[in-house]
């Protein structure tokens, strides 16, 4: 079986690399979803828990064992298919570990050890320890467990951004291994910062955006039913559409800072993602077109004059770079950035419109009735993940044909397993990615389906109501009633 | 000593260290999962299920330790073991998918069907998991060829009736640790069942570790080099002189029935001590038998800029992980913290 995939696969021009990266590009896909589900959502249990805390109203706490299971679901996803990455570096890219692992490596364990453990050993707490600990530790586990997911974003933003803007590193002459010269310049590497920022305020706005999608889903349903809709309903919807309405622009100043620090540092990818072939002052900015590696030009282009020179440089008169200023063998698939580039773009000014709509709709008192509000809402449910997938697709491809850019070429850092090996891989990794996520997608689609009400019952939902048993361990008088139907007041 | 001598030394400890926590933490775990071929009752599943579950995660964080610790420590010995075993870390992290989603999917599975398929992934991504493990250190300990610090071997190199037998043992082994934990942390029916399975378990285990231990020299006559010099037998000796004392030790507790925890030490004692004997004999290889540690290991700056990070950190860990195990602490019946 494996000859025969080798054999069709090399007929429709796929090589060993290609399939390599193709299989790295699926797996980190899945996976990226997964930690910005939890980046966000941490942080909203965290601030619903510190609500519930500070107000002891009862709504607080049903919201939180309502996103605490969606939160139990997503978590679990992205740990076991981050676990694979941890190891893919090695299979599949292991001359790139051998070179750079001196750098990256550490990273990665300072990642494991100041994160990852962090988020394991207190979401058990978080998920399962509401009676055993008591409030004040539970509030306290589930912050540390936000802390942890922050953390986290924050090395692997360092390194991702490290492959991406290389420096405090010296190159052994007779190895040609990376030896590492400066930490500090190693993790704060010029395009760190904004890059944090923008993943950041990726995560938060995706969050945003489904707990508001979810609200709209229940309030379009209770429309229909003709109920009116339940607090928890009303208060998820509301605290979603003011995140958006704030994080929404600020992403927009974050998106148009790190597009100039990718100009200083990155502008073979700039010009990709522009479409743009010869560098140019007062360059026109093309709304659409489509750009042709082999003939090196844009085909059908539809630009508006001087716009590109404005957004890139912040000056009408500004030069913006060209793919022909490069060498061939050195740019980045222009085909693919384009439209990465403008499917995210796109979706960030819909985030800002829906955001601002849901304001104006507060302003004329029609916020929980705006039907089309809330099918608008419903629609871009999804937006922030897909804009989050599409940015990142536009900065790895921009990346290319390196792994760290400028310095390792992708061609050099494959490993050197042969075609079929890869290829069966490859097709055991896409049917169980499908299977296991699919899965885990249509369970956390049928939780945020079934409508939170009062008294939500929290992970814990089948416990029966507290025995009194012969375990020893949780102080009985400590409990808090996540007993459906019981009055909570901390 | 020079630093570029000694940071490997102290590497080689802790990543040996970071190894060792994995197994033994996820040891349990996994040999539970495979126990659910002998548990049939759905409540006792859940009840099984739930002694791991606030915990489960954090075991398996120690293996993704060990993977990052191999990349920024030692890259070289990353870069050519995992190109080495590829069909079988990849299997093994595919286990671990489906044995880790099926914690939470189980429980919210919508129907009986889709629940038991869930336990079907449970049970098998934990024993493909554990015989991948097994299999990958049984290959390692037969040696891996490598050329210009590249895997230099062939797709199947691994698969020997030795890394087939190592697979065996560690499936064994782990389950016999699955047992001993439920001894530990259930009662009623569900601890005496697992009682009763500990003793085959065991029996089988010892086997093994004899098994391993005679067949291991024949492999490569260097893993003897610690082991059959004078004086340096002496300080060796403990290890299988200490094996046969926990063997006896176990025997008696795992018959006496107000014995809960005494078992599952004795076994952790076990693993401990050939995890022990396996590093005298692959030291200083890590990757046999053409690697060693310093060959293996990054430049001074990335383990010395790590070093400082894991003194103050891992026991930072292992005391938050400690506090996480003594919340959940106690018997675990199904009317505890189901889920």
């Amino acid at each position: 079986m494996g000859r025969a995939t080798g054999c069709d696969l090399t007929m429709i021009g796929m090589s060993a690399l290609d399939l390599a990266r193709f299989q790295f590009a699926f797996t980190v896909a899945f996976h990226i979803l997964f930690p910005s589900l939890s980046i966000g959502l941490a942080a909203y249990l965290a601030v619903l828990e510190g609500l519930w805390l500070k107000t002891g109203r009862q709504v607080y706490f049903d919201l939180f064992q309502y996103w605490l299971k969606v939160f139990a679901i997503g978590f679990s996803m992205g740990v076991v298919s981050g676990l694979v990455m941890s190891y893919e570096f090695g299979t599949n890219w292991a001359p790139f570990a051998a070179q750079a692992g001196s750098v990256l490596g550490p990273l990665l364990a300072y990642e494991v050890m100041t994160a990852f453990f962090l988020e394991a050993g207190f979401l058990g707490v978080m998920l399962f320890g509401m009676r055993r600990v008591g409030r004040g530790l539970h509030f306290a586990a589930t912050c540390l467990v936000s802390l942890g997911t922050l953390i986290s974003m924050s090395w692997i933003l360092a390194s991702n951004s490290w492959m991406q803007t290389p420096q405090g590193y010296a190159i052994d002459p007779r190895t040609g291994r990376f030896i590492p010269t400066d930490w500090l310049q190693i993790i704060f590497n010029p395009s760190f910062p904004y890059r944090l920022v923008h993943m950041g305020l990726a995560a938060f706005l995706s969050v945003a955006l489904l707990v508001g999608g979810t609200g709209a889903y229940h309030l379009l349903r209770s429309a229909r039913s003709g109920k009116p809709a339940t607090e928890p309903v009303r208060v998820m919807f509301s605290m979603a559409m003011w995140m958006i309405l704030v994080t929404a622009p600020l992403q927009i100043l974050a998106g148009d800072a790190q597009g100039l620090n990718t100009l200083e540092h990155q502008p073979a990818k700039i010009a990709a993602m522009e479409g743009d072939w010869t560098g140019e002052t007062r360059a026109p900015e093309l709304l659409f077109g489509i750009p042709d590696m082999k003939a090196e030009r844009t085909d059908d282009a539809i630009a508006l004059p001087l716009l590109g020179s404005l957004i890139l440089t912040h000056r009408l008169d500004g030069r913006v770079p060209g793919l022909k200023d490069f060498a061939p063998r050195d740019r980045p698939n222009a085909t693919v950035l384009f439209f990465s580039f403008r499917l995210m773009v796109g979706l960030g000014l819909l985030m800002l419109t829906l955001g601002v709509l849901g304001l104006l709709a507060r302003w004329r008192r029609r916020f929980y009735d705006s039907r089309a509000l809330h099918r608008f809402a419903l629609a871009m449910a999804p937006a922030g993940f897909l804009a989050l997938l599409s940015g990142w697709v536009t900065t790895e491809v921009g990346r290319q044909p390196y792994t760290i850019y400028g310095v390792l070429r992708t061609a050099d850092s494959v490993s050197p397993i042969a075609l079929p090996g890869i290829a069966t891989s490859m097709l055991v990794f896409v049917v169980v990615y499908f299977i296991v996520f699919g899965a885990g997608i249509a369970i956390l689609l049928r939780l945020m389906g079934s409508e939170p009400h009062p008294g939500e019952p929290g992970p814990n939902a089948r416990e029966p109501t507290r025995t009194a048993g012969t375990h020893p361990g949780p102080a009985q008088g400590r409990d808090v009633g996540v007993t459906p139907g019981s009055e909570v007041r901390p | 000593m020079n630093t570029a001598h000694l940071l490997p030394i102290l590497w080689a400890g802790i990543a040996a260290f970071t190894v060792l926590a994995y197994i033994v933490l996820d040891g349990f775990d996994l040999g539970l999962g495979m126990l659910f071929l002998v548990e049939r009752d759905p409540q006792r599943r859940d009840v099984m299920v739930n002694t791991v579950a606030p915990v489960w995660d954090g075991n398996e964080t120690w293996l993704v330790l060990g993977g990052a610790c191999l990349y920024g420590v030692f890259p070289i010995a990353y870069a050519t073991l995992l190109p080495a075993f590829y069909p079988l870390v990849i299997a093994m992290l595919l286990a671990l998918i489906f044995r880790g989603v099926a914690f939470e999917f189980r429980f919210k599975a919508a129907t009986p069907g889709a629940r038991g398929r869930w336990d079907l992934a449970f049970f098998g991504g934990s024993t493909v998991a554990a015989a991948c493990q097994g299999m990958i250190l049984g290959a390692l300990i037969q040696g891996v060829r490598v050329e210009n610090a590249q895997y230099a071997g062939g797709w199947f190199d691994w698969l020997t009736p030795f890394s087939v037998f190592c697979a065996f043992a560690v499936v064994v082994g782990y389950a016999l640790l699955g047992a001993c934990w439920l001894v530990w942390r259930t009662e009623g029916a569900l601890q005496a069942g697992a009682r009763r399975v500990a003793r085959p378990l065991a029996a089988i285990t010892i086997v093994c570790i004899v098994g391993v231990s005679l067949w291991t020299p024949a492999l490569h006559r260097e893993y003897l080099r610690h082991w059959d010099v004078w004086p340096r037998m002496l300080y060796v000796a403990p290890v299988p002189l200490l094996v046969a004392a926990l063997v006896a030790v176990f025997w008696r507790s795992i018959l006496d029935e107000t014995r809960h925890l005494t078992p599952l030490l004795c076994v952790l004692g076990w693993f401990f001590l050939c995890f022990t004997g396996l590093a005298i004999s692959i030291w200083p290889w890590i990757v046999p038998p053409s690697i060693d540690i310093w060959a293996a290991s990054s430049p001074p700056s990335s383990q010395l800029f790590l070093l400082f990070g894991a003194v103050i950190l891992i026991p930072t860990v292992l005391a938050y992980t400690g506090y996480a195990y003594w919340v959940f602490r106690g018997k675990v019946g199904h009317e505890l913290h189901e889920h």
